[in-house]
């Protein structure tokens, strides 16, 4: 039996028909039609799949869509619009254009989930250390960059979020976004 | 991989949910974090007819401190454990347990209440709640009851909580006195679950004695348990280096120990040994 579900999406209300045995990641990429997120594993173990829920990081394999009925999602399409314009660099957000920048990426598929654990990470530790950067992305893998550049994309835009004093990129600026779709205040 | 077809229902209070579940009998299943009981039902290892989703309840929220406890509600989130300075405060250990789960995302929607229901025999946080001697508190269609730790875990993903009730909130009491306490864990270097997790607590008399040592273990038997004949090894001695190797020879005493492709029988016991003497030279330098 399908229901309906009704949702924020990228700062804009969302629905869709869904049985409730739809996992997030199908709802987005086949009912909404974002395909940004990616599934990679399909068993709780890549990250691929990962998408800001209400602000916080979490693999939309193992999240039903009607679990997110009523609440706040970010996909990778909605990254950048998460900051003011001022913030973003060339209209990306920091992360992703540090990712560019320093060849964070080859085939790009763990890209997007790597960047909404990566927003997580960064909205609770504005300055992390490399080992710190690491441990937070335990839950993403890569099967092509050997992670160093990763690291050194991560480290980039958190030097340039501090800089433009946009210290929330995941969290709270989610939250207000999904917050402000609605008509509530944040 | 998609689960089988189920029912769906988002319990909108703790009554509604416990009503849920007593007319739909003992096949239903609660939902909370998601991240044992999804993983289960993609691969078909569990089909219930029914899910009622307790995820969203507020009154199943939040760490309250109390005059001698602090009590720990359900749908606690292994990130709030690992963050909260609540938490830091009165219980290192469960902090660094909480955080040495899994990854972030997994951190973020999994709970307190049900990493211990689902008991898996490698997750963490029962070794903690065992060395804590948390009560756990269960709601049913007969009212409250509470369960203290030692009593709740008796299998692989058997507890002792019935068909209808459910997990609401987990009572620590306050540690006392010089009192110190540690969590080391051999993750699985693919799941990142405890093949050892040994969760210590050292209470030291004035003149340096152990006056009390609790150590829960988990990852190495059927179920965590406690380490009870290796506390008792160390009551009233000086917590030096051939007080804790005589204690920890009696990590396993009475323990049927796993053995699977990763560690033999053998080597866990001899892993489980390795982190209760490391968890009690870290508990009793945290207490000194
Ligand atoms: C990739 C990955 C890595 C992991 N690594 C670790 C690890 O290193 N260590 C570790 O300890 N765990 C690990 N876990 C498991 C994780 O801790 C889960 O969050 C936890 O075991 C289950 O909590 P949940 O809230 O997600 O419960 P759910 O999956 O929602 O439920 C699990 C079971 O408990 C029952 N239940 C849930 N809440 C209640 C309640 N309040 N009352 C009664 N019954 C209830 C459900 O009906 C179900 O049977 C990992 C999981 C994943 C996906
Ligand atoms: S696809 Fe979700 S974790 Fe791999
Ligand atoms: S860039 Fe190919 S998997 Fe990471």
């Amino acid at each position: 039996m399908e229901v309906t579900v009704r949702l924020t999406v990228n700062g804009q209300p969302a629905e869709g028909s869904a049985e409730p045995r739809t996992l997030l990641v199908h709802f987005l990429r086949d009912t909404l039609g974002l395909t940004g997120t990616h599934v990679g594993c399909d068993t709780s173990q890549c990250g691929a799949c990962t998408v800001l829920l209400d602000g916080r990081a979490v693999k939309s394999c193992t999240l039903l869509a009607v679990q997110a009925e009523g609440r706040a999602v970010t996909t990778v399409e909605g990254l950048a619009a998460l900051l003011p314009p001022e913030a973003r660099v060339e209209g990306l957000h920091p992360l992703q254009a540090a990712f560019w920048e320093k060849h964070g990426l080859q085939c790009g598929f763990c890209t997007p989930g790597m960047l909404m654990t990566a927003a997580d990470l960064l909205s609770r530790k504005p300055d992390p250390s490399e080992a710190e950067i690491r441990e937070g992305l335990e839950g993403n893998l890569c099967r092509c960059t050997g992670y160093q550049n990763i690291v050194a994309a991560v480290r980039l835009a958190a030097e340039r979020l501090r800089a433009a004093g946009a210290a929330a990129v995941g969290g709270e600026a989610a939250l207000a976004a999904g917050a402000a779709a609605q008509g509530g205040a944040p | 991989m998609i689960p089988a077809a189920f029912d769906y229902a988002r319990a909108s209070s703790l009554e509604e949910a416990l009503r849920l579940l007593r007319e739909a009998g003992p096949e239903a299943k609660l939902l909370a974090g998601g991240q044992s009981l999804l993983p289960m039902m993609k691969l078909r290892l569990a089909e219930p007819p029914l899910l009622v989703d307790i995820g969203g309840l507020a009154e199943l929220s939040g760490i309250r401190l109390e005059a001698n406890e602090l009590a720990i509600a359900a749908l606690t989130p292994h990130a709030e454990l690992a963050g909260s300075a609540q938490v830091a405060e009165a219980f290192p250990l469960l902090a660094r347990a909480a955080a040495g789960i899994g990854d972030l995302q997994v951190r973020n929607l999994g709970t307190i209440g049900g990493n211990l229901v689902h008991a898996d025999p490698g997750s963490d946080l029962p070794a903690v709640v065992l060395a804590l001697e948390g009560r756990i508190v269960l709601r049913g269609p007969a009212g409250e009851r509470v369960v203290p730790a030692e009593a709740f875990f008796l299998g692989p993903l058997t507890t002792a909580i019935e068909p209808g009730e459910i997990l609401t909130e987990v009572r620590f009491p306050l540690l006392e006195g010089r009192t110190g306490t540690a969590y080391v864990k051999h993750p699985h270097p693919a799941s990142g679950y405890a093949v050892v997790g040994v969760a210590a607590v050292a209470r030291l008399a004035p003149d340096g004695r152990v006056e009390e040592a609790r150590l829960g273990v988990t990852g190495v038997g059927l179920h965590a348990y406690r380490a009870r004949a290796a506390e008792a090894a160390l009551r009233g001695r000086r917590p030096d280096a051939s007080a804790i190797e005589e204690a920890v020879a009696h990590a396993t005493d009475g323990v049927e120990v796993n053995g699977d492709l990763y560690a033999s029988e053998e080597f866990r016991a001899h892993l489980c040994r390795h982190h209760m003497a490391q968890a009690l030279r870290e508990a009793v330098a945290a207490a000194a």
